[in-house]
């Protein structure tokens, strides 16, 4: 255990002297967010001690399912929301005491919020008017914007006359047009139908790159937040769990809510039996098998992670492994053959396949994996359990 | 040909049913109208004379001074009662909408009653309130009363407004720069205005036409409609159906601009429908 934790922090120290040399634009320090609720009596903890920095052009997502705190971040960033406790510095300096309209952080609400009484060339110019610009500059920096979202010649149009995409590109627009330091996105896409989506995904990506502006991204969509991101935040029920990039979130997940949050993934969860070298014992409920990894313990809870694509099956026993079940559907899902099998505990394990290699079904098959695609994660509960064995009554 | 048969019937009797409708709302409105061009001097003075412009010309020439007095009252309290009212009710909407507190469901259901309560119920307990704190009764106590029974109507108008309002045009307005004053001034007002402008509207009508509270509370000032009722007494003089013509003039001039305007407006919206179908 004491191992352990002392590579975790040797890990934690590497990266950030590798993160050190980039500016930081937003830092959050402890972070709470405390919502009373409406007697008086009772609260909502929305936010718990969030500590996460954002670098300059970097376009960071917060990711999560509704109700985990994301929004409520980007609130407090933008002014919206008052921090309970903790700090949140832009470019170095704190913003607690300021007001929105002193922030350099513009936001794309996810309603669009466009003033439906003003022309799109109000709705854009309104930044610059409030920052007293002259007329004439105004009117050629809001035609150059509405040629970069690709919306010229709709100055005179209405936000009651626009199509949902092309809202949107009024709204981004607007808020890109005071050229703030950070601009902060919440679901913005998230009105949009599937192939509109994808194409302003690949737009505003374009965009953030050519502006090279902090984007902070609010979204629930994992696979938005994978084609989209430079790193990833992920957040359940207030708490950060992990932020990486793309690749590192998905390959190594930390936590258990990751592993499932990012793409299918299977569980087993187990103890650790018996540590010899390095390889690790565990037993799960249906059976058991053999990973290589280091710094577990015997009677150590454990959850291994297998992605679908990874899993192996086999009509003989493998060595090292004790999971068997039957196979119990099989559905072509374009070019990948999706199979469930039982095991005798009822989980159902997914694999995935190419195409053409159909099992028999009701079939018995064990069940394997190489053991580079097995992700150990060592989970808070372990960690609560170990604390509850160590009471001594 | 049977069908062909029925089809007829139909039509001219919806036809019909239509003209008898819209006599019925407007044959009145006639009668005061040829009335004020009616030559006759003595009572009654519904028996057609001959044409004249004479009660129009009687109507300015000082011999109706008290009934264009009267006149001048009634515009000053619907004025006043309805600038009074539209500031009220619509900082009263806007702050039920914003806040939840204690109680809110309690005052929100009391705003119904003095729309449904009989007007002669307000009327005596506005004249008991003002006899108790001894408020001379007049045009003061008129403005109060037209401002008080005025407001639900403005709060309602004003809300229903309120109801497809997304709050977050503020929070952007603030983000993009602009400050509390600003925001309410060049987002939260001028989004809500035709709300406003409905209730205000409402208030003014409603302060124009109101007979019964007035009567209670008026003591000797006369509005128009007061001076009107106390004249039926001895038979409505034609100079009142002049009057009534000009204000159903200026009613209709105002009615057609306004129209004009929803007109345009309504035109965007069927274009905006045809954008969404295509």
């Amino acid at each position: 255990m004491k191992r352990a934790k002392k590579r975790f922090e040797a890990n934690k120290l590497g990266v950030m002297s590798v993160e050190e040399t980039r500016k930081k634009m937003v830092e959050m320090i402890g972070v709470n967010k405390i919502y009373a609720d409406h007697d008086g009596h009772g609260s909502n903890h929305v936010v718990k001690d969030l500590n996460l920095s954002v670098y300059e052009g970097e376009f960071l997502t917060l990711l999560g399912s509704s109700g985990c705190g994301k929004t409520t971040t980007l609130r407090m960033v933008a002014g919206f929301e008052e921090a309970t406790s903790g700090t949140i510095h832009v470019e170095g300096e704190s913003v607690g005491s300021k007001e929105p309209f002193e922030r350099d952080v513009n936001t794309v609400f996810q309603s669009y919020a466009l003033f439906p009484h003003m022309t799109v060339h109000d709705n854009v110019a309104y930044g610059l008017k409030m920052k007293k610009v002259k007329k004439p500059e105004i009117k050629k920096r809001v035609e150059e914007m509405l040629e970069l979202v690709q919306l010229g010649g709709f100055e005179k149009r209405y936000p009651s006359q626009l199509s949902g995409g092309q809202k949107q590109r009024v709204a981004i627009a607007r808020a890109l047009i005071n050229q703030p330091k950070v601009l902060l996105l919440d679901e913005p896409l998230g009105a949009l139908d599937l192939k509109l989506r994808k194409q302003m995904q690949i737009e505003l990506k374009r965009l953030q790159k050519k502006l090279n502006i902090t984007f902070i991204y609010v979204t629930h969509d994992q696979e938005e937040a994978l084609i989209m991101s430079d790193r990833i935040a992920i957040m359940d029920s207030g708490v950060l769990q992990q932020v990486g990039d793309p690749t590192d979130i998905y390959e190594n997940p930390k936590t258990k809510f990751v592993a499932t949050f990012i793409g299918e993934t299977n569980l087993f969860e187990g103890s650790v039996a018996e540590v010899s070298g390095d390889a690790i014992g565990i037993t799960v409920e249906s059976g058991g098998f053999t990973v290589k990894g280091a710094n577990f313990a015997a009677g150590e809870l454990i959850t291994v992670s297998v992605q679908p694509e990874k899993m192996l099956y086999s009509a003989t026993p493998v060595p090292g492994f004790a999971l068997q079940g039957l196979v119990k559907d099989q559905v072509y899902v374009g070019s990948i053959l999706k199979t469930i099998v039982v095991l005798s505990d009822g989980q159902e394990v997914k694999i995935e396949r190419l195409a053409g290699q159909e099992l028999p079904k009701n079939g018995l098959v064990y069940l394997f994996w190489n053991d580079a695609d097995a992700k150990l994660i060592r989970d808070m509960d372990s960690v609560v359990y170990e604390a509850a064995e160590n009471v001594t009554l | 040909m049977n069908k062909k048969l029925k089809k007829r019937i139909f039509k001219v009797s919806g036809t019909s049913f239509c003209a008898l409708v819209y006599a019925f709302l407007f044959l009145p409105i006639v009668v005061i109208v040829t009335n004020s061009f009616n030559a006759t001097t003595t009572k009654p003075y519904q028996t057609w004379k001959g044409f004249t412009f004479d009660w129009y010309v009687r109507l300015f020439d000082g011999s109706n001074a008290s009934l264009l007095d009267s006149f001048k009252n009634t515009i000053i309290i619907a004025v006043t009662s309805t600038l009074l009212a539209t500031v009220i009710g619509t900082l009263a909407a806007v702050g039920m909408y914003r806040y939840t507190f204690r109680g809110k469901s309690v005052i929100d259901g009391m705003l119904y009653i003095p729309v449904v309560i009989p007007e002669i119920v307000i009327g005596i307990a506005l004249l008991t309130i003002f006899a108790l704190v001894n408020v001379p009764r007049g045009m003061l106590t008129l403005i109060l009363s037209h401002v008080s029974f005025s407001i639900p109507f403005v709060i309602f108008n004003v809300r229903a407004r309120l109801a497809g309002y997304d709050n977050s045009i503020e929070e952007a307005s603030m983000d993009l720069g602009a400050g509390r004053i600003g925001t309410l001034l060049r987002i939260t007002l001028p989004v809500l205005t035709p709300g406003i402008l409905g209730g205000a509207l409402l208030a003014f009508t409603l302060s124009i036409d109101d007979v019964i509270i007035s009567k209670f509370v008026a003591g000797n000032t006369y509005t128009f409609p007061l001076k009107v009722w106390d004249s039926i007494k001895s038979g409505v003089s034609p100079a009142v159906n002049a009057l009534s013509t000009l204000i159903l003039i200026g009613t209709i001039v105002f009615v057609v601009l306004t129209q004009s305007n929803l007109l345009k407006s309504e035109k965007r919206k069927s274009f905006k429908k045809k954008r969404k179908a295509r």
